[in-house]
């Protein structure tokens, strides 16, 4: 990392960029929460030491270049397939630690019955859901999370439920599932969020090395060039209005 | 001596400013500066407020936060 | 070898396995059932992973990771099937994996039925999905042939990083013949796969992908499939004649339809008719040569398939006007006796 200031003498280094992640400057738009998100994954994974066991699977929207953030070998795989992928790869070499980090167009529209099913079978992978309640990379629509009244360029009058549905609960959904292992909600709009988000995905990565199933965590994340809000305002969205429509906490944990 | 110092990698600031918002001791602000992209960058405005807490470096979306402590008089941490 | 008696389904299911495969996902269709079976009783007692997706989409991109994570691997479906495959098909042919894709077709479009048919060469030798890819497709004619197919399936598979399909029917699915089974391969001489993601230790990450956004990037990745594309149309066009030296009227057919018109042939040259069979194996690559080289010769090459003209496009490209190709298909599952055709072949030759 080019230091700008020399430090001077006597100052140890408290944070900075894990060594999971590259150089490569991450491609999200300014305030967005993918950044914190694929950070945590990264420190968990330089915690648990297992950079040169790790195969993440790359989705396709915002995250679509994960692959150059990381250190770890990737693959990238079609839209709602990835949790498909993470089988295919870790019925062939369960010796690797395998991760999926999805978005909720993909994970919660197009590979719904992917994840169901990976989940039903208690795959012995991580899952990293990214619910910012959008489509962000095509363009701003909504998604099967977006909230009732939310206004997108797919439903430029707010969404109404009669016509659209109402947003998706995965989680409390695989919760009800036998097969998974740790379901859990979590956010990262400020720093008491985030440090328990931290520890989230840490603990769906350890069950994973511990041979205990399928984790899942999801972040409720913003997405401020397409809410058309600044990233403190996103943010106070996120506590103040989507928390209401998707509780944080644990929703499955099995011990 | 301020107990903390953060370095800021000015290209991968974005100038969210969410680590301004952040910080418990308003050590951060923009500074005049704009990298290659077109981003106002943050720079440490109040640099002998810091306390190292590195809650700046936990909110900031683009890891473009580097943070250090002043080692204890005697020991290290 | 060892000589036995086996279900088409089942011999190519065992074959597979004595290839090395390690990974096979699956979803349920008929007319492949008993391949899906076989998988399930025998993979997991010889080391290897069986396991029955949600769905054909599932199944393929499980396909996709297991390939990526440099096992062999394989799925099997029937037509509507494949048609849901397709999406995984054109990620891995272009994220340049090797896998085998056994196509039991079926009567078809839509639900169809499950009796034999040839409707899905287009979508076999075409590319099938999105974009300029090409998968290897064998189509044997007999059981035997089926089996010593997935053999080379996955071999040309490996050694050009292209998947492979075995495109067949519910006929040589179902019907038993004696079979001798390849030996076990040599784990050993399965080729290594250093591109595959198997954890970044001792050396950079491996990345699997069929992405740029480049256009110049992503035209770099297409040219480097097409130069693979015509190595392989070099090196692997394979066929069979049967007494096609002499032949006025050579019929063309494949899989199936070319198992009877071999018994066409027979009936013809009883009655002296001279009328031989050029049966293609590859069916991509075509082999387009060889049977260019017939048509400078041969009065007539008709064409005979279970669909309604499909094949007969290439071999109208074969052809290039050499000599005149009249077709004859049969449609909907409907096929037809080697008496049926040989009248065909008698509005031609004699």
């Amino acid at each position: 990392m080019p230091v700008e200031t020399a430090v001077p003498a006597g100052y140890i280094r408290v944070f900075g960029k894990p060594k999971a992640l590259s150089d490569v400057k991450y491609t999200y738009c300014p305030g967005c929460h993918h950044g914190i998100v694929t950070r945590l994954v990264a420190e968990a994974i330089d915690e648990l030491g297992i950079l040169e066991r790790t195969v993440g699977i790359a989705p396709v929207g915002c995250a679509v270049f994960l692959d150059r953030f990381m250190n770890c070998d990737f693959v990238q795989a079609a839209h709602g397939r990835a949790c498909a992928v993470a089988t295919g790869i870790k019925r062939a070499r369960p010796e690797l630690v395998v991760f999926t980090y999805q978005g909720d167009g993909d994970l919660a529209a197009i590979g719904t019955a992917e994840t169901i099913h990976a989940a039903n079978r208690g795959e012995n992978i991580t899952v990293i859901f990214v619910n910012n309640g959008i489509y962000g990379m095509t363009g701003g629509e909504m998604a099967p999370t977006t909230l009732p009244g939310q206004r997108t360029t797919t439903t430029p009058w707010g969404r109404d439920p009669r016509l659209h549905g109402y947003p998706l609960k995965i989680s409390e959904m695989l919760a009800q599932l036998d097969g998974p292992t740790y379901i859990t909600r979590q956010a990262v709009f400020d720093y008491p969020h985030i440090v328990r988000a931290r520890q989230a995905i840490l603990k769906a990565f350890r069950n994973q090395l511990e041979g205990k199933g399928f984790s899942l965590v999801e972040i409720l994340s913003t997405c401020p060039t397409n809410w058309r809000m600044s990233p403190q305002e996103a943010g106070r969205w996120v506590a103040e209005h989507v928390t209401k429509h998707y509780p944080l906490g644990d929703l499955k944990d099995v011990r | 001596m301020p107990k903390g110092i953060v370095i800021v990698e000015k290209e991968r600031c974005k100038g969210c400013g969410l680590c301004i918002e952040a910080c418990p001791f308003g050590v951060l602000g923009f500074s005049s500066d704009y990298n290659s992209s077109g981003y106002r960058v943050v720079h440490m405005e109040h640099p002998e407020k810091c306390t190292g807490c590195a809650v700046c470096g936990y909110v900031c979306p683009d890891v473009a936060l580097e943070i250090y402590r002043r080692e204890p008089v005697g020991g290290t941490v | 070898m060892s000589r036995v008696l086996m279900r088409g389904n089942e011999a190519i299911a065992e074959a597979a396995i004595r290839s090395g495969l390690k990974c096979y996902f699956c979803y349920p269709i008929t007319p492949q059932g008993e391949l899906v079976e076989y998988m399930a009783r025998e993979l997991p007692k010889r080391g290897g992973v069986f396991l029955q997706a949600e769905s054909e989409v599932a199944a393929i991109n499980m396909v996709y990771g297991a390939a990526a994570a440099g096992v062999r691997a394989m799925t099997s479906s029937s037509s509507p099937g494949i048609s849901l495959k397709q999406e995984g098909i054109s990620y891995i042919a272009m994220a340049r994996l090797p896998c085998v894709i056994v196509n039991m077709m079926r009567g078809g479009p839509g639900l169809g039925n499950i009796a034999p048919a040839q409707g899905d060469y287009f979508q076999a030798t075409k590319g099938g999905g999105h974009g300029d890819y090409r998968l290897i497709v064998l189509a044997p004619s007999t059981v035997p042939e089926a089996a010593e197919l997935v053999r080379l399936a996955f071999d040309l598979s490996d050694k050009y990083r292209v998947p492979a399909m075995i495109l067949a029917d519910g006929m040589i699915g179902q019907m038993m013949e004696p079979v001798e089974l390849p030996e076990p391969v040599d784990p050993g001489k399965i080729p290594p796969r250093p591109w595959a993601v198997t954890g970044a230790r001792g050396r950079g990450k491996n990345v699997i992908s069929s992405f740029d956004l480049e256009p110049e990037g992503l035209r770099e990745m297409n040219l480097a499939l097409q130069a693979i594309y015509r190595e392989i149309e070099r090196n692997e066009p394979r066929w069979e004649e049967v007494e096609t030296r002499d032949a006025d009227l050579i019929v063309v057919a494949y899989g199936t339809m070319g198992r009877i018109a071999r018994s066409v042939v027979h009936m013809a040259r009883k009655e002296k008719l001279r009328v031989g069979l050029f049966r293609p194996i590859t069916l991509w690559p075509f082999p387009y040569e060889p049977l260019r080289e017939l048509a400078e010769r041969a009065e007539v090459i008709l064409t005979v398939e279970l669909s309604a003209g499909q094949m007969w496009e290439d071999v109208r490209l074969a052809v290039e006007g050499r000599a005149p190709t009249p077709f004859f298909g049969e449609l909907g599952g409907v096929v037809p006796s080697p008496k049926r055709i040989l009248e065909e072949v008698k509005k031609y030759a004699g």
